[in-house]
């Protein structure tokens, strides 16, 4: 992987935000083993939420400084009652202004990406319109598509590593390498 | 004091305010008439429980009129004088000279002649500023328009004795008899030389104040003990009085001077609260002496006559008063409340009387006449006012639109006073302060105070346990009050006294330990603060995250540990008493405690996140 690098500075190359906001990472297998797999790159930045805001007064100001020295905004989170865990909720409340990501002069995020790499403990066919839970994941992140769209970011639709609980070894190497390339060809897509 | 010992007087004296100013004020009308009502029945004519001394008393009792210019002095900040000025002058020159003037008419067509009639006219155009002003802070009125309208009458009408002393000698007619008004170290100089060693006395105290006597006062606040400095602050009104007075001044104007110059020192509120309590009881015993001293049967031989004098001159300056009101456009209902306050004559008018008497101004008839005129238009007053706002003044208030002065006369207003600046009450202080709340803060360690004073932090030198001083540094505008003296018992003294006289006060403590707190909690207190609690706990959550737990989860586990631990405070308090149980209870939450520590770090499945995973095979 090493020669891939060796362009980094001649190509503008997209320079990858990967949020973390995981409670109970110490708990989690399977979104240890993801970030495991995330590349070492000048390009990619990974921020782990819950440890810097522990007591969720989030530095909106410096949020968004981040936010601007990014092109891609990938968010890792686990799937909890259909939803992020509370502190992204928080964080998109928060950091996403009126007048700065969106509304009257709010243009701070045009033309970045919006993806979303969810863990859930449930399976694929679980999140099937005849499923156990009767939709399906793309369903249940409608209200971050809407976010992100009003935020002018494209939205791209999401990474699922589903029925974490199941997974055996194997399966984590495989969902981790896909994570990988994930993130790699995110790197590789021409900027703008 | 006449031949009754001078203990049975007191006793005499205390007694009957204690009767009756309790009534007084249940009845609504103010200490002021308590005390002279007292004054009479204690008086020659009632009772006969003390002669006719009390004109000799009503000479060291004015000194409790000295005091109180002393208090209003140090209430004053320069700028609030320069932002009454128009007031001051115009509303009070005016006052001054148009009740002179019509009183003049009035005495020339009663036959007098007109060097008596000028006198009567100054002396009638003098209004009381003890009952005025002791009326006012009762009422909670000294904020109001027709308060500082009142403030200003007043405080011109003080300074206005000055001159007006010097005129009378002027006014006499015929032989003067030595008076025994102030043996002035400058009779014997000519006019100007007067008015220059005057002026040297008072640029005199204006610089000594300013530069010489907060050094000195924190000197003696060093030494720490507190009879000392109240002995200082007592010292300083007397030794001006009595300057004041060898050179010809009003000893009054003189302390009220000294008053103003330290209005704007730190010891500010510590001399007020020790002053206060002399204050209070020399001006109760000044009214009283008025009242002892009103010449009873000269009423009663001339009661048309003299209800007729006291109903002129009441009517006579209320109607000055409103027209200049009007002019001055202040509101109707403000407008009649001052008129009204300040329709009685001065307590100086005795003095002037006395003087005016020695000079051969007047004769004795007349004099003792007009005394009981002015007493009696003074126990009008409450009278007056109580019916006032009873009737037209309610009835006015809710037409007139309420209209907020920002101008005030106490500055210290702050809905948040912090007794004790230490390591603790500084920290509170500051958050507040960074937060945009207004603190008051008291501290008792002078090196402390100056230092902070050169941060630009407003702290007031005084012990937080004198009810007194927390009073002066505006504890009844306050909404918390935060206890953060060092000394436990300092801390009880503190707190048991505010919650006596203001029980709605919320009061929010610091503990040093447990023990501490828990005595706290005993008084009655529900926010008890220990001091190192947090800081500890902190200082462990981040011992966790450098062992490598996560950020969120050390946080988890310092709330839940806090929590926790509050519960215990609380369960424990009931068996502080009892050692054993104590003692076994304690483990028992402590095992409880170590249980719920594990679960949370994650040593135990608590949160059971594969649950959904189970459901969907169901």
């Amino acid at each position: 992987m090493q020669q891939y690098f060796l362009f980094d500075d001649l190509i503008q190359m997209p320079k990858i935000l990967i949020q973390l906001f995981h409670p109970f990472l110490e708990k989690s297998k399977a979104n240890q083993m993801l970030l495991d797999s995330i590349p070492i790159s000048d390009n990619i930045t990974l921020r782990d939420l819950y440890e810097l805001y522990p007591n969720f007064t989030i530095d909106v100001k410096l949020e968004q400084k981040i936010l601007m020295e990014h092109d891609v905004i990938l968010f890792q989170h686990p799937f909890y009652w259909y939803s992020c865990p509370p502190l992204m909720k928080q964080w998109i409340d928060f950091v996403l202004e009126d007048g700065w990501a969106y509304g009257k002069n709010g243009n701070s995020l045009d033309g970045k990406k919006w993806i979303q790499a969810i863990t859930t403990g449930g399976s694929n066919q679980a999140y099937q319109e005849d499923g156990f839970h009767k939709h399906r994941i793309e369903d249940f992140l409608l209200p971050f598509q809407r976010t992100a769209e009003l935020c002018q970011m494209y939205y791209q639709s999401p990474f699922l590593v589903q029925g974490t609980f199941q997974l055996k070894e194997g399966d984590f190497q495989k969902e981790s390498l896909r994570y990988r390339n994930l993130i790699l060809s995110l790197l590789e897509a021409k900027h703008g | 004091m006449g031949e009754v010992n001078f203990f049975i007087q007191a006793i005499i004296y205390l007694t009957s305010a204690i009767i009756m100013v309790p009534i007084a004020n249940r009845l609504g009308l103010g200490s002021v008439l308590g005390y002279l009502v007292a004054g009479i029945f204690i008086g020659p004519f009632v009772f006969g429980f003390v002669g006719t001394e009390g004109k000799d008393l009503l000479h060291f009792a004015e000194f409790g009129v000295v005091m109180m210019l002393f208090a209003i002095g140090l209430e004053l900040e320069l700028n609030l004088l320069w932002r009454l000025k128009f007031w001051l002058l115009g509303l009070g020159g005016l006052q001054l000279l148009l009740t002179t003037i019509l009183v003049f008419l009035f005495s020339i067509g009663f036959q007098f002649s007109w060097k008596s009639s000028v006198a009567l006219g100054f002396i009638l155009s003098l209004s009381s500023t003890a009952i005025v002003l002791q009326t006012l802070k009762e009422k909670g009125l000294m904020k109001s328009i027709s308060g500082q309208a009142s403030f200003s009458i007043l405080l011109f009408q003080d300074m206005a004795v000055i001159p007006i002393l010097a005129i009378f000698p002027m006014l006499s007619e015929g032989d003067v008899v030595t008076n025994d008004h102030g043996h002035s170290l400058v009779e014997h100089l000519p006019g100007y030389q007067k008015t220059l060693v005057v002026l040297f006395v008072v640029i005199g105290i204006i610089l000594i104040g300013r530069y010489i006597l907060s050094p000195i006062f924190r000197l003696i606040a060093k030494s720490g003990s507190r009879e000392i400095f109240t002995g200082a602050s007592l010292l300083l009104v007397i030794a001006i009085s009595v300057l004041m007075t060898s050179v010809g001044v009003s000893a009054a104007l003189g302390t009220f001077l000294a008053g103003v110059v330290l209005a704007s020192s730190e010891f500010r509120h510590e001399l007020e609260s020790n002053i206060e309590p002399f204050k209070g009881l020399l001006l109760g015993l000044f009214f009283l002496s008025v009242g002892a001293s009103m010449e009873l049967p000269v009423v009663f031989q001339h009661p048309m006559k003299i209800v007729g004098i006291v109903v002129g001159i009441i009517f006579l300056k209320a109607l000055v008063l409103l027209l200049l009101g009007f002019l001055f456009k202040l509101p109707l209902d403000q407008n009649l409340y001052m008129a009204l306050a300040l329709s009685q004559v001065g307590e100086f008018s005795f003095v002037l009387f006395g003087y005016s008497e020695g000079l051969g101004i007047f004769d004795k008839d007349t004099i003792v006449i007009l005394v009981a005129c002015v007493a009696l238009s003074m126990a009008f007053t409450p009278i007056l006012l109580l019916l006032y706002e009873k009737t037209i003044f309610e009835a006015l208030q809710s037409k007139a639109p309420k209209k907020q002065t920002n101008q005030s006369l106490e500055k210290e207003e702050n809905p948040v006073i912090i007794c004790g600046f230490g390591r603790f009450g500084n920290m509170v202080g500051r958050f507040l302060r960074s937060n945009g709340i207004g603190i008051t803060i008291l501290d008792y360690d002078a090196d402390r105070v100056e230092m902070l004073g050169r941060f630009g932090f407003k702290v007031f030198f005084g012990d937080a346990t004198r009810i007194e001083l927390l009073e002066s540094a505006g504890l009844e505008h306050a909404k918390v009050l935060i206890a953060a003296l060092d000394h436990p018992e300092k801390q009880h003294e503190l707190i048991r006294n505010v919650k006596h006289h203001y029980p709605n006060i919320q009061i929010v403590a610091r503990a040093g330990d447990r023990e501490e707190a828990y005595d706290l909690k005993e008084m009655g207190l529900s926010f008890i603060y220990r001091e190192t609690r947090e800081t500890a706990v902190k200082l462990g959550g981040d011992v966790l995250k450098l062992l490598g737990t996560r950020s969120y989860a050390a946080e988890r586990a310092k709330n839940l540990f806090l929590t926790h631990d509050d519960e215990t405070f609380h369960e424990l308090f009931d068996l502080r008493k009892d050692r054993v149980q104590y003692i076994s209870l304690a483990k028992q939450r402590n095992s409880e405690l170590e249980r719920l520590m594990f679960v949370d770090l994650g040593k135990e499945d608590e949160l059971d996140l594969d649950s959904w995973s189970e459901m969907e095979r169901m």
